[in-house]
């Protein structure tokens, strides 16, 4: 079985971010970057179909800048095979951008499944593994929460609102991952130095014209200060009539 | 993965370590974050070992991961040693436990066992299958090993061993024990105990103030019979027992950065937050001087054991070197957590805050390897040629 996981290079979640000086973007500066956790989850799947089918494929691919190159070497560290970098040659490409060189690549593999994070945790697009699936004319199932195959066909659990709902779809075909699919394994020590040795493919991401431009990025309104109303009891009244009147809580 | 200790680096240092050293160092800080921080204060306060976190660190490979083959991650020293920071930014009884396994169990079985003791041992033991002790230290003999009166007899080719152990870290819970004893000619040399052998049990000491979750236990062989292949076969002397404690000792000097990471980094934390006279206590000079020597402190004790861990990798460090280490790193470690625990103030001593743990454990640290003083000899010795130990 030949997967290929989709893979972003975000801000690490416990990192603070700041809207850019051209206010479109995020300021990269003093920003740590790591995998995002949804790409986690589909590379993790991507291992336990590999483990449990036999001999196999999993290749992780990335369309990001230069840097992105660290975080393809912590899945192949997970125990993905081979990874594909399509280097950026400038920042800013919309969501169709990258799917569509992720599918231009894809195409040439000819996998069985395809995986990615239901989005990307910086952006939050939540378009490109839709996108991928279509250029290649898969079918896709988002925010999968399980997977089982049998002969030449999945069946995927998803979570909606109140419940699950229980899909089936032929192979090839596309799978976003949800939280509660897996839970992805650390790197062993051994595969982080097995990781170096693993064949390693960079190439430059083919330019795509932006469908879809950003035209501003800022920061949540700040909250207003708090106000003191009073000391004690006799303040009570008029906390009250705050929480009722303004808040709108009582 | 989630790291949710961001690090420090004051100094340049990131640079200084290879792309494959940092991601080992950021896997087992993402590990230490996620499964030994949030249950440690439990165990510790119940005086359990985590001994559900045993298997997780062999798959990781976090034992005897130096060594090459027998399943292990022939990792070099550097790597090892940051694996066993990050152990000790989690607790000093987790790493301790690690340190053990690694150092004393598997590098002794590596180097002076045979190979059919090497393939029955090393994979179980690397893997977490497998809980590895060491017994050198007894009750009358501490900073003196020499002098020790278990004693080795062979038998109707057996091995009769008699004697007790004492402080010994995984005893009570370790599936193979590596004991030195003294051979009829007064040789020491180092044997392979299994659970379970008649005439040999290894209770538990109780009560301890620190490495609370960490089981210490005595080794007692009374007329222990072990198969004469229990021999290590090419231990010959005490040297060799000495030579499993630099290894460890090593371990302990990168360990010992880990607990002064933590330390100074929960007391920062705290300055940041804490307000007193309408500021936050951070920004008064008695707290800047005690964070500015903290972390001038902890640059220091990571350049001993970079430039320690690269000398080895050539082959080149001595065990002065790792005295020097060893004996720094502790010592700052100790007066690192009780400058936290000062910054911290009343805080300091509940075990919402890492920090009384770690000061607690490091009692145990600051003696165990060679006290502090046995290393301030072992330095002076190098420095004079005059061995102030010896009668």
């Amino acid at each position: 079985m030949k997967i290929v996981v989709c893979v972003k290079r975000v801000p690490d979640t416990t990192t603070q971010v700041k809207v850019g000086p051209d206010g479109t973007s995020l300021d990269a500066a003093g920003v740590t970057f790591a995998n995002n956790p949804y790409d986690e989850y589909a590379v993790e799947e991507a291992l336990k179909i590999k483990e449990k089918t036999g001999p196999g494929e999993v290749i992780v691919i990335s369309v990001g800048p230069a840097e992105a190159a660290q975080i393809l070497r912590n899945f192949l560290a997970m125990g993905a095979d081979r990874a594909i970098l399509l280097k950026e040659t400038a920042p800013g490409r919309d969501n169709f951008g990258v799917a569509s060189a992720l599918a231009g690549e894809i195409k040439g593999l000819a996998p069985d499944i395809v995986l990615c994070g239901k989005q990307a945790v910086d952006d939050d697009g939540a378009q490109v593994g839709a996108i991928v699936a279509r250029l290649l004319g898969m079918p896709v199932v988002n925010t999968v929460t399980k997977i089982e195959l049998a002969a030449g066909k999945a069946v995927a659990h998803r979570e909606i609102e109140g419940g699950h709902e229980v899909v089936e779809v032929s192979l090839p075909a596309a799978f976003t991952a949800q939280k509660g699919l897996n839970e992805p394994r650390f790197p062993s020590l051994k595969g982080i130095m097995a990781a170096k040795k693993k064949p390693f493919e960079e190439k430059p991401a083919p330019a795509a014209e932006p469908r879809l431009t950003v035209i501003k990025m800022e920061p949540p309104a700040k909250r207003p200060a708090g106000r003191i109303l009073g000391k004690g009891v006799e303040a009570i009244p008029a906390l009250v009539k705050a929480l009722h009147d303004e808040a709108k809580v009582i | 993965m989630t790291i949710k200790f961001a690090g420090f680096d004051m100094y340049g240092l990131e640079a200084l370590y290879t792309d494959e050293e940092r991601m080992i160092r950021d896997t087992v800080r993402a590990f230490v974050d996620e499964r030994v921080l949030p249950v440690i204060e439990k165990h510790n306060r119940e005086a359990t070992f985590p001994a559900q976190l045993v298997k997780p660190l062999g798959e990781l490979g976090v034992f005897g991961a130096t060594i090459s083959g027998y399943e292990c991650a022939g990792l070099n020293n550097v790597a090892y040693g940051l694996i066993l920071q990050e152990l000790e930014r989690g607790d000093s009884g987790v790493r301790s436990f690690a340190s053990v396994q690694s150092s004393l169990v598997m590098y002794p079985i590596h180097a002076f066992g045979s190979e059919a003791q090497k393939s029955k041992w090393l994979p179980r033991l690397a893997k977490g299958d497998a809980i590895g002790c060491f017994g050198l230290t007894e009750p009358d003999f501490g900073s003196n090993p020499g002098g020790m009166t278990t004693r080795a007899v062979k038998k109707a080719g057996r091995w009769v061993l008699n004697g007790t152990k004492r402080w010994i870290t995984s005893g009570t819970i370790a599936d193979v024990a590596v004991v030195w004893a003294k051979v009829e000619d007064g040789t020491v040399r180092g044997f392979l105990v299994e659970k379970g052998t008649r005439g040999y049990t290894a209770p538990e000491i109780k009560n301890k103030f620190s490495l609370r979750a960490s089981v210490t236990s005595d080794l007692i062989f009374e007329d222990c019979e072990i198969p004469e292949e229990n021999l290590l076969p090419k231990t010959e002397g005490l040297k060799n027992a000495l030579m499993c404690l630099n290894q460890a000792r090593y371990g302990i000097a990168w360990g010992a950065v880990g607990s002064m990471m933590a330390c100074y980094d929960c007391a920062l934390n705290y300055s940041k937050t804490r307000i007193q006279f309408d500021r936050p206590i951070g920004g008064f000079q008695l707290v800047q001087a005690k964070l500015a020597q903290m972390v001038t402190e902890i640059v220091k004790g990571q350049l001993l054991c970079l430039q320690l861990g690269r000398l080895k990798d050539q082959g080149k460090s001595n065990h002065v070197q790792v005295s020097i280490a060893k004996r720094n790193n502790v010592s700052w470690a100790l007066e690192i957590a009780r400058s936290a625990r000062d910054i911290l103030g009343a805080s300091g001593i509940v075990d919402e805050y890492p920090i009384m743990r770690h000061m607690a454990n490091l009692e145990s640290v600051f003696t165990y390897e060679g006290t502090h003083d046995i290393h301030t000899l072992i330095i002076g010795e190098a420095v004079t040629g005059l061995p102030a130990y010896k009668g």
